[in-house]
């Protein structure tokens, strides 16, 4: 190797804190005042181009990624986004430009671009798009909950963390190999369109995950931490809002017992679905299936439609009475909580099943205005300044029961054959969000309303409305924790969205179990 | 209102690209790698019979790799920020995550070399004119769904992205990877019959809407009769576009460094890789090839991270036709340098193409089909996820199109269903190989869009159940 820095290249000389241009002294998110000139070129230059609509959005993206692989540094990336997107409504279609290059000449320059683009699309559009109405909302300050901006915690502090976690694991017995990552993301928005909406807004989410690997004789196997990602800073990693110690503590054991564990046998089993796992199932078979873009055609080509189609609302019977489905970009810590969407609309809540019954859809400004349902509830977002906003998916979560409601020890004692189900892995739904197959983490025997040890190949496997109609009861608060991911993907170009997905432990009864490794025909 | 045609291109103010690579090494001092990614867009959306989102974009990303020295090895540190970049900040970053750092297991010396004679040209670029046929060709496809009762969606999109290179050793790499995307989907007004068509493309020179529609258009005139089919193991015919989407988890999945773990389906029990062992009695050969004729993409590494088998260190390491499957065998696994050296093995770092190919295969699907008594004709596969990794089971549907063959022709259109297989295990099971063409994978192609794939025949795909999609 060879290391030709002297020890002059190697210091660097003292500098001011680093500063992006429209960045607030104090790193406390965009700038309005400074960004000023770029939103007020883009927009004037839209209005006088004739655009019935303009929305603009500078955005700052700060996205850190550390991993380890047995307690040594493998991947460090640290991004920052910078950039413009200037989204108009002219001659009936929407158009759409966007740079990295954030100044005001540019952003006059996006307005002919967006506008050109809008042409060029208005030469095979066959009906005008509409935007449902909504007011302005003013000048909207905003932040997500967080203590600790995790951009600001040094890389040194950040790989310790995960070597000592690492460390921890990888001295217990039977833990062969660990992988530790730690994701994390500042987002900042300034939004403004030509209604008068001017928000600006920071979110702040991280995502630790711990995994440890045993080898057997002839297999191997895996299991990793449950905690989930959440919109909150470093303080998350510090405990304020996940036990670690205990989680760390529990895993070698729970590993050895799952790689020692029989195969379980393909059936049907009533399941207790832990928190953990069931987020993920939310997610896939009713967040996405309530997406009203996806329901009405628009997204046929890439991510799918959906069997819950608009005629259907307020009479499919999506599950058993105990289900409350609600939407919602208002939760504390939640992936996409927001003040005000990439839109312009307020966050709000609302329902999406209730009492088993298909009741809401999730939706944006000009697909409220396809459905003719008056206005958005707020479900737009891009995940860059470079992306269009499109209808992307709110909190969607399971109400648990109603006053203290039951434990997940009493959903177990109310089996006599079936498989307690924690952690998610392996997932998968059709187009139209009727079948689905996912695994987990871990998998413990039920027999005779107590656990029995783990089993393990685990996938169940069912169809949408026959799984929630299944469900025969829901745990009580005690039982409800928000999960979710960073990476739900949707849209073309591909765009990921974080969302979290909040619900109690559940009991689903007669679900078909398939043995995963006899399924690949050993 | 017509726009000013004398109105600049936003971004048209970005500093030139080869300077930014001599600022920012400049501004790095030491060893330091800088990666200056310029790439224009365009796109074009639809669905329901008419134009939904578009647009452009312009995008530069910078990337600077800083090495530390220390006493247990060299550190390295790497920063990466869009737009118009203050190298300085940028390369001060780039330092504070080398000092927080450690020495990774990836450590080399920086590749060597001179530059490129193009280096200090400038970017390419694209814009929506690149579209033009595509949309030209929608307008009219759109009436024409709407007198037929059906309906149309999908998405064009086209990128040129030019790639810098530079390093304190002397290299200078430049490189202009134009990348389109062409899919087209028909469904019948009520929603029962459906079917795909994808191309990747260079420059939509070779893409023909018109050709496309009337593929799709016969599609659903073969998919008017139903059959509806119980879950099982089929023999079926992949299209070159499933095979593809297959190939590339496979790919995926070819990771050294977890094989040598323990934990991936090319983990040899015991312990070691599986390399040298025949996965196949067909002689398959599975690469990648810079110079893969209509795929052609860069002749070097770029990397702006380290990951398993990836390197920042080996930013500007020549890239060759790499040999993943050799006659059937496992010939390579993905190695960085280090990683190779440690291993004894040759290196193997990823290229942005993928090639799948029997020596000796000929026909196309259709030539399948005609030699198929009974059996099923896939369109595309979809949602496709591991569900264990010690076999890379892999879960998905079939989507847009399931077609019943019996006796050489397609006689009606089957349910969707829900598949559980490896690909593996199919390399291992295939009857029969058609010729390879270049084909998108419906899933994964927007991560690999350069791929070229056989049609094949499988005669017990395992079909675990049926899905009411349509």
């Amino acid at each position: 190797m060879t290391t030709n820095g002297s020890r002059r290249q190697q210091r660097e000389p003292e500098r001011e804190p680093e500063r992006e241009p429209g960045v607030e002294p104090g790193g406390e998110g965009l700038d309005p005042a400074s960004l000023a000139p770029v939103v007020d070129a883009a927009l004037s230059e839209s209005a006088r181009l004739g655009c019935r609509h303009a929305e603009v959005r500078v955005e700052r993206i700060r996205s850190q990624v550390v991993r380890l692989r047995d307690g040594r540094v493998e991947t460090t990336a640290d991004d920052t986004e910078y950039g413009v997107g200037l989204r108009v409504l002219h001659a009936g279609a929407f158009g759409f430009a966007a740079t990295v290059a954030v100044t005001a000449d540019d952003a006059a320059a996006l307005a002919e671009q967006a506008t050109a683009a809008a042409a060029t699309a208005a030469r095979a559009t066959s009906r005008h798009v509409e935007l449902a109405d909504e007011p302005s909302h003013g000048q909207v300050r905003w932040r997500s909950p967080y203590r600790v901006d995790p951009a600001t915690v040094p890389l040194a502090d950040k790989v310790s963390r995960l070597e000592e976690w690492s460390r921890r694991l990888l001295e217990a017995p039977g833990v062969d190999h660990v992988t530790a990552t730690v994701l994390a993301v500042v987002e900042d928005k300034h939004f403004a369109n030509l209604e008068g909406t001017v928000a600006t807004q920071r979110r702040v989410r991280v995502h630790p995950v711990v995994e440890a690997l045993a080898l057997g004789r002839d297999s191997f196997e895996t299991m990793r931490t449950l905690a989930p990602p959440t919109g909150r800073g470093w303080e998350y990693l510090d405990g304020e809002g996940w036990d670690w110690d205990a989680e760390l503590a529990e895993l070698p054991e729970l590993l050895s017992a799952k790689l020692a564990a029989p195969s379980v046998e393909a059936g049907t089993y009533d399941l207790v679905v832990d928190p953990s796992n069931l987020w993920l199932t939310i997610h896939e078979s009713i967040g996405h299936a309530t997406e009203l873009d996806r329901a009405m055609g628009f997204e046929a080509a890439y991510a799918g439609t959906s069997f819950a189609t608009p005629d259907k609302l307020g009479s499919l019977r999506y599950g058993s009475p105990v289900m409350h489905v609600t939407g919602d970009r208002t939760t504390p810590h939640g992936l996409a909580t927001v003040a005000v969407d990439d839109e312009g609309v307020a966050a709000g809540s609302f329902d999406l099943v209730r009492q088993g019954v298909l009741v809401g859809y999730q939706l944006d400004r000009a697909i409220a205005a396809e459905a003719g349902l008056g206005a958005s509830n707020g479900c737009a977002f891009a995940d860059s300044p470079l992306h269009v906003p499109i209808q992307r998916m709110a909190n969607v979560s399971l109400q648990p029961a109603a006053g203290e409601g039951p434990t997940t020890a009493d959903l177990i004692g109310a089996v006599d054959r079936g498989i307690y189900i924690v952690g998610d892995k392996s997932w998968s739904i059709d187009m139209q969000r009727y079948n689905f197959q996912f695994t987990g983490q871990r998998f413990f025997a039920i027999r005779n309303g107590r656990l029995a040890g783990q089993v393990r190949d685990v996938a169940y496997q069912a169809t949408t409305t026959e799984f929630w109609g299944s469900l025969e009861a829901v745990g009580g608060r005690a039982t409800y924790v928000l999960g979710g991911a960073f990476n739900c993907g949707k849209g073309q170009p591909g765009q990921v969205a974080p969302v979290s997905h909040g619900c109690p432990s559940a009991l689903v009864r007669g679900v078909r179990v398939l043995n995963a490794r006899q399924e690949s025909g050993r | 209102m017509s726009p000013r045609r004398s109105a600049p291109m936003a971004g048209s103010g970005l500093p030139p690209a080869h300077d930014v690579v001599e600022r920012a090494l400049a501004a790095a001092g030491g060893e330091s790698v800088v990666i200056v990614e310029d790439a224009s867009e365009a796109e074009l959306r639809f669905a329901n019979n008419t134009t939904t989102t578009n647009g452009v974009r312009r995008d530069r990303r910078v990337t600077i790799v800083r090495i530390r020295p220390s006493p247990q090895g060299p550190v390295a540190g790497a920063a990466r920020r869009s737009g118009i970049v203050d190298v300085e900040d940028l390369a001060a970053a780039a330092w504070h995550d080398a000092e927080g750092s450690q020495p990774g297991e990836d450590a080399a010396d920086l590749v060597a070399g001179g530059p490129d004679p193009d280096f200090e040209d400038p970017p390419g670029s694209t814009d929506l004119t690149v579209l033009g046929g595509v949309v030209a060709g929608l307008s009219g496809a759109f009436e024409r769904a709407r007198g037929e009762g059906t309906v149309l969606a999908g998405f064009a999109e086209h990128r040129v992205a030019t790639t810098y290179l530079g390093t304190s050793s002397g290299l200078r790499r430049r490189h202009v990877q134009p990348t389109g995307a062409m899919h087209l989907v028909a469904r019948s007004g009520d929603g029962s019959r459906s079917a795909w068509a994808g191309a990747g493309t260079a420059t939509f020179d070779d893409v023909d809407v018109d050709l496309l529609e009337r593929r799709l258009a016969a599609r659903l005139e073969q998919a008017r009769r139903r059959v509806d089919l119980e879950p099982g193991r089929y023999e079926v015919v992949l299209p070159p576009e499933a095979t593809a989407d297959l190939m590339v988890a496979l790919w995926e999945a070819a990771s050294g460094k977890e094989a040598e773990e323990g934990r991936s389906v090319f983990s040899r029990a015991g312990g070691g890789t599986r390399l040298g062992d025949v996965l196949s009695p067909l002689p398959f050969e599975l690469r990648s090839d810079p110079g893969e004729p209509g795929l052609e993409c860069a002749p070097f590494l770029v990397a702006g991270a380290s990951g398993a088998d990836v390197s920042v260190f080996d930013n500007g390491l020549p890239l060759g036709r790499t040999v993943w499957l050799e006659g059937g065998r496992l010939a390579h696994l993905r190695y960085h340098r280090a990683g190779a050296a440690r291993a004894g093995v040759e290196v193997a770092a990823p290229v942005d193409n993928l090639v799948l190919e029997l020596p000796g295969g000929s026909g196309s699907v259709e030539d399948l089909v005609a030699r198929t008594e009974r059996g099923l004709l896939l369109t595309s596969l979809w949602y496709i996820r591991e569900v264990d990794p010690a076999t890379l089971l892999l879960t998905g549907l079939t989507r847009d199109g399931v077609y019943v063959v019996e006796g050489g022709e397609i006689v009606g259109a089957a349910n969707n269903f829900r598949f559980n297989e490896s690909p593996v295990d199919l390399l291992a099971r295939t009857a029969e190989v058609g010729a390879t063409v270049r084909a998108l994978g419906r899933e994964f192609g927007e991560w690999l869009n350069r791929t070229a794939m056989p049609p094949l025949r499988v005669p017990d795909f395992n079909m675990s159940s049926v899905s009411q999609a349509s």
